[in-house]
């Protein structure tokens, strides 16, 4: 190409006005003004060199039409929203090499192709993160609601962008406003604005509290991957994000609470103790669980050191918590009921439970029974099972699904295991049963068919 | 019982369901309002919305109905042996909250999912129609996602697709013995089951779509299941080979793999640490692999290490082609699509920009460079205009120089 134009200027209307550019990038081509010769001045931005150019030439009239494949309009369009100063010398150094070769977008590997296809997947990327993070807050107007929002983008997005929030937001009226301009929404045409600033926008929506309820709940913080969360929703974006205020908070105290959570089921440490005296004031001072730490006082087993007969229970209720001694309650005293029918003598046998502390929720004047968790239950069985060896009894009850889990070391169903001898690994046999409890809370005709069944198990043990 | 607020319950049912992994709001149908009618749009492409320190997208509102369940299932939080505290939505509450979201631009849709309170039947309807209030009175047009539950009435089943763009159904475990030992309410069969089923209608609706302009979009995003990782002792080659077996039977679009994590107020019966993260990671890697690399079930397998797991400090790619060297060099200019696919350091989008590139001219390294992330890992099993591996393929130590030091992989797939 023979030019005879030094430099040539060719203004732009807007920083995103990719119109203006493929306009002027024709006539450009078709006067055969070459790259290195043409600048590009933006509203806001002067041409990249200093000198003023001059106005650009006619095109030619012999001048073949301009080529330009699809991809690279595709790519060019998205490109030209970057707020890199040189993008537009950039698409039309491309444009200008795309006339000699046609096909010169295919080779990925050419560094102007790589450049406008980086720039095209960052305002991509851009606009991706605008759909996702803009968050509107509602002010009452005269007309109804109306959702506003404050968003900065990186790149000239906004115009580009306007059209998913009309496309899922067309029934509302909404305006987003950013620093380089905003867009309205009045449920039927877009209209544009100046630039706004974030105090233009509500401070605050009341459904933000529910939101930063749902973000902090669905964190799980036994996974915690901060680089993962920070590649994909950069710090940049949190002072705009309602619940982002939160997100220090939530990593300080998840390793805490993970590390709690397995503390609590860790391995009891220490020998157990020798005597039924020493257990009885260790029990009392044990706060391996919540349990053990919630005021109340530890239950210890009652009965003679050489009972052949255990009853377990699941937990000392409030009677027992405030009698010191096991089965006192409503349940014990069912459970007396049956053992005097049956001619079974409970001074002599071993009464004690599978958790020695009283877990219960309070209502009012009243302390309500909690059912120990199984890490809870398994935790305290290493008092259960000092207390066995020390008495060693032949035969053993268990009295409902806890005490069960508390001998065995693991959840069985009552209904399925009752009604039979279990034998053990230290030669005691256990019988599984119903917890007297269960009786009180059935009714009528079901009590008397729960009660014969309790009567036979505890028959099988006195007979075992 | 004192009434719950609303802010309280969603802190409880947000809470017991965050450990379900998928939060997808990709795949389905494009869809907006913009005549004014209804709200919400969905146009392909899935959007997150937040993502939380857990590193996991935050893209729907994702609760339960209800924590109350009549199942014991000891990897879960919500079974009924568990103290945590309960709570409960009404279906109008769940769809009112979504809405409350939606419109301010916090979510894309709703993944509800329950407890099974009364019976399974009675659960699915009261997640169903959620589901319609959403669709029908608010006449919303963004994503809905809905946990089906495998006990329910098949006509209920057959019914959650009507109204959403995802079914899914969990398996739980990747083994029928740990299903048996840790949720002994649940079947396998009923399970799988439910999926064909599941898998039927999405068919049948596909069909009917073809022949009748204006038949019923059906669970347009298909189904997907998730399994639990590493509270059984099932490998990573029996969860490989069980999901390849869901996704050729069932035409699930993802199987989510979910570490198992400790949950407060544990069952026993669990172990009490969680395997690696990164575990769940190779998993997926694995899972790519097959999906979009052109990889068969035995070639995933092959990348399996002692005990059938795979390697934790490289990624099963890379352990694939250490195992078989064989088949490298690779020519960037010359091989196949299938071959260049497999070259550790290759993803999808590079082995598609070289097979463009290189009908414009020879490859060199300068252009493998632009065209790749990392040239180191991509060097020793590829030959380029001006480059042949001489020896490094046979290199004893080449695991060394090609395995990513601690700490560098990134989070590609979580």
């Amino acid at each position: 190409m023979t030019g005879t134009i030094a430099r040539v200027t060719m203004a732009i209307g807007a920083p995103d006005d990719f119109d203006g550019w493929r306009d002027g990038a024709r006539r450009l081509i078709q006067a055969g003004v070459a790259p290195d010769r043409v600048g590009w001045s933006v509203p806001g931005q002067a041409a990249r060199d200093l000198f003023a150019g001059d106005d650009p030439p006619a095109p030619r009239a012999d001048a073949p039409p301009v080529r330009a494949s699809r991809d690279f309009l595709d790519l060019a369009g998205r490109a030209a929203l970057h707020r890199d100063p040189g993008r537009f010398d950039l698409l039309y150094r491309v444009l200008w090499r795309l006339q000699a070769v046609p096909r010169l977008m295919a080779d990925r590997a050419d560094p102007d192709v790589r450049a406008i296809d980086a720039l095209a997947r960052a305002v991509r990327r851009d606009m991706h993160k605008m759909r996702a993070f803009v968050r509107f807050r509602v002010v009452e107007t005269g007309q109804g609601e109306h959702y506003v929002a404050w968003f900065e983008p990186m790149h000239h997005i906004l115009r580009a962008n306007a059209g998913f929030f009309v496309r899922r937001f067309a029934a509302m009226r909404w305006s987003i406003l950013t620093p380089q301009g905003a867009v309205h929404w009045d449920g039927a045409a877009l209209h544009e604005g100046p630039p706004a600033s974030r105090t233009d926008c509500p401070a605050g929506d009341p459904a933000e509290a529910l939101w930063r309820t749902y973000y902090a709940s669905i964190f799980n913080p036994a996974r915690l991957k901060i680089d993962a969360m920070v590649k994909e929703m950069p710090r940049r974006y949190w002072k705009n994000l309602p619940e982002a205020d939160l997100i220090p908070e939530l990593i300080a105290s998840a390793q805490a609470r993970e590390a709690a959570m397995i503390a609590l089921g860790g391995d009891n440490a220490g020998r157990p103790p020798a005597t039924l005296a020493a257990l009885d004031e260790a029990v009392a001072a044990c706060r391996r669980c919540a349990i053990g730490c919630n005021g109340t006082r530890a239950v210890p087993g009652k009965g003679p050191p050489d009972a052949r007969l255990m009853i377990v229970g699941e937990q000392p209720g409030d009677h027992e918590e405030q009698a010191g001694h096991p089965f006192v309650g409503p349940a014990g005293h069912v459970l007396r009921q049956h053992a005097d029918a049956i001619g079974l003598n409970l001074a002599v046998a071993r009464l004690t439970n599978a958790v020695r502390h009283f877990k219960h929720v309070s209502q009012g004047k009243q302390r309500l029974h909690q059912t120990p968790t199984a890490r809870e239950i398994d935790t305290c069985r290493w008092w259960l099972d000092a207390e066995r060896a020390l008495i060693r009894p032949r035969v053993i009850v268990a009295l409902g699904a806890s005490a069960a889990r508390a001998i065995l070391g693991r959840t069985i169903g009552v209904q399925q295991e009752r009604g039979r001898l279990i034998a053990l690994d230290d030669g005691a046999r256990l019988v599984i049963t119903s917890h007297p409890a269960h009786q009180l809370r059935l009714g009528e005709a079901a009590r008397a068919d729960e009660a014969a069944r309790f009567a036979a198990d505890l028959a099988l043990a006195a007979r075992g | 019982m004192t009434q719950l607020s609303t802010l309280e319950k969603l802190a409880i049912l947000a809470d017991a369901a965050k450990y379900d992994a998928s939060c997808a709001s990709s795949g389905t149908t494009r869809r907006d309002s913009r005549s004014g009618k209804g709200i919400g749009s969905t146009e392909g492409m899935g959007i997150c919305h937040a993502y939380a320190p857990d590193g996991r997208c935050i893209s729907l509102l994702k609760v339960l109905l209800t924590n109350h369940c009549i199942f014991d299932c000891h990897y879960c939080i919500n079974r009924k042996s568990s103290n945590v505290r309960r709570a409960r939505f009404s279906p109008q509450e769940v769809a009112d909250l979504t809405m409350t979201f939606y419109r301010r631009n916090y979510i894309e849709g709703l993944f509800l999912s329950s407890g099974i309170i009364k019976s399974s039947s009675h659960t699915m309807e009261l997640l169903i129609e959620t589901a319609r209030i959403l669709r029908e009175e608010h006449e919303f047009r963004g994503y809905i996602h809905l946990k089906t539950i495998p006990e329910a009435d098949p006509d209920l089943v057959r019914r959650a697709g009507l109204h959403a763009d995802r079914v899914s159904i969990n398996v739980e475990l990747p083994t029928v013995a740990g299903l048996t030992r840790l949720a002994p309410d649940k079947s396998a069969p009923r399970i799988e089951g439910a999926m064909d089923l599941m898998a039927g209608a999405i068919v049948e609706g596909r069909d009917a779509r073809r022949r009748f302009r204006h038949a019923p979009r059906y669970a347009p995003a298909g189904q997907s299941t998730q399994m639990i990782v590493g509270a059984d002792a099932a490998s990573d080659a029996d969860i490989i080979t069980r999901s390849s077996g869901l996704y050729g039977r069932f035409g699930l679009r993802r199987v989510y793999y979910s570490a198992f994590s400790p949950i407060p107020d544990a069952s026993a019966v669990l172990p009490l640490k969680r395997p690696p993260l990164l575990r769940e990671h190779r998993l997926y890697q694995s899972d790519w692999l097959m999906r979009f690399y052109g990889y068969g079930l035995d070639d995933v397998r092959a990348a399996t290490g002692p005990g059938g797991m795979l390697p934790l400090d490289i990624d099963p790619k890379l352990a694939f082609a250490l195992k078989f060297r064989d088949r490298f060099p690779v020519d960037v200019n010359r091989a196949p699509r299938e071959a260049l696919l497999r070259v550790p350091g290759l993803g999808v989008r590079a082995v598609a920009a070289i097979l463009s590139a290189r009908r414009q001219r020879r490859l060199d390294l300068a252009d493998l460079a632009r065209l790749t992330v990392s040239l180191t890992k991509v060097r020793p099993f590829i030959i380029a205009a001006d480059w042949r591996p001489v020896v490094l393929a046979d290199r004893a130590d080449l695991r060394a120089v090609v395995a990513p030091r601690r700490g560098e992989q990134l989070e590609l797939f979580a």
